[in-house]
């Protein structure tokens, strides 16, 4: 059992959950979850919002407001509801291939729009729910069902691809380091006010993506992963040869002067009954 | 005297996959015949947290001892 304000936003009855042991999801909620009791956001006062895949079955176990959305959806879904209703904090939760792929336009212009909703993408390389097909995010020469010879694509890479389309708080962690994981989130959140907050968390699949990799156990992707981890304060120091295959983590991008979509939506609102 | 640890296991929602074991820096865990995490060893516990934080089934709590 988790800490109690931690406890209060689960839905206790539906646990245990349906991903695999060891998936790198289930430390995500748990991540997610620390963040918002850390923030003390009465849970009225929250939505999180997802689309179809395993990340998207996280809101299912959130005791808040919750939305299970369309494939790809989930973000068209966010705006609404926040559009409706701009004092919700929206924490939007999507896979890579939900977010990147099937989502990928909505993705991209929510991130235009700055509307003032958390999205994190759950990176774990791999279609995991429909058979481990590759996805948008599947490293180049990596195998999948999709890819028996090794995935050809280059590999998309979320934050870039978020400050590219002006989102204005851009940042990355991996399941390795759970602490900055809820600490990327609670700025995440917190830079609602100011517009579009995108966090990339690198996770993993053992299951569909590991066993075709040689990382079968989930501890063998942990290490994996902090291996590869490097710091963007280091990595700024670093050569592009040096940054070949590792994962750079931290804050990219936190611009607190942005304004925020509903917020200007407003102002139309009033220019217009201004003249009529 | 240093501060010792009480450490809950919810049995139910444990799957047994072994992450807190190893990410224990005093190899205070442990899976029994079930494969369930057991806490072998709480006097050796530190209170990292870092298995609680790393649990993905929210299994584990990390308590002080009165």
């Amino acid at each position: 059992m988790p800490r109690d304000d931690v406890k209060n936003l689960l839905r206790s009855n539906f646990m245990p959950h349906i991903w695999c042991p060891g998936c790198g999801h289930g430390i995500i909620m748990h991540s997610i979850l620390r963040a918002l009791a850390d923030l003390q956001i009465p849970k009225e006062k929250i939505c999180i919002s997802s689309g179809i895949g395993c990340s998207s079955r996280m809101p299912g176990y959130i005791d808040a407001c919750t939305l299970h959305t369309a494939h790809g959806r989930s973000l068209a879904f966010a705006t609404g509801v926040k559009m409706a209703n701009p004092d919700l904090t929206i924490v939007n939760v999507m896979g890579d291939g939900d977010g990147t792929a099937i989502g990928g336009n909505h993705f991209i212009h929510a991130c235009r729009r700055n509307i003032g909703i958390t999205a994190v993408v759950m990176n774990n390389n791999i279609y995991g729910m429909t058979g481990g097909q590759a996805s948008p995010t599947t490293p180049e020469g990596a195998f999948a069902a999709t890819a028996p010879y090794g995935a050809i694509d280059p590999t998309f890479d979320v934050c870039k691809l978020a400050i590219g389309a002006g989102a204005t708080y851009v940042a990355r962690a991996t399941v390795a380091n759970p602490a900055l994981c809820e600490q990327i989130l609670k700025k995440a959140i917190e830079h609602q006010k100011h517009g579009f907050a995108l966090v990339e968390l690198v996770s993993y699949c053992h299951t569909q993506f590991g066993r075709k990799n040689k990382r079968s156990r989930p501890m063998d992707n942990i290490n994996f992963l902090k291996e590869r981890t490097v710091m963007k304060a280091q990595a700024d120091n670093m050569t592009e040869e040096e940054l070949q295959g590792k994962i750079v983590v931290g804050e990219f991008l936190n611009i607190e002067n942005a304004r925020e979509y509903t917020e200007r939506y407003d102002e139309v609102i009033k220019r217009a009954k201004a003249k009529a | 005297m240093a501060k010792k640890f009480n450490i809950e296991i919810n049995e139910k929602w444990c799957k047994g996959c072994g992450l807190c074991i190893a990410i224990c820096p005093k190899k205070v865990l442990e899976l029994n015949e079930q494969v369930k995490c057991i806490a072998a060893r709480p006097d050796d516990c530190i209170g990292c947290r870092q298995c609680d934080n790393i649990c993905p089934d929210m299994a584990i709590s990390v308590k002080e001892r009165d």
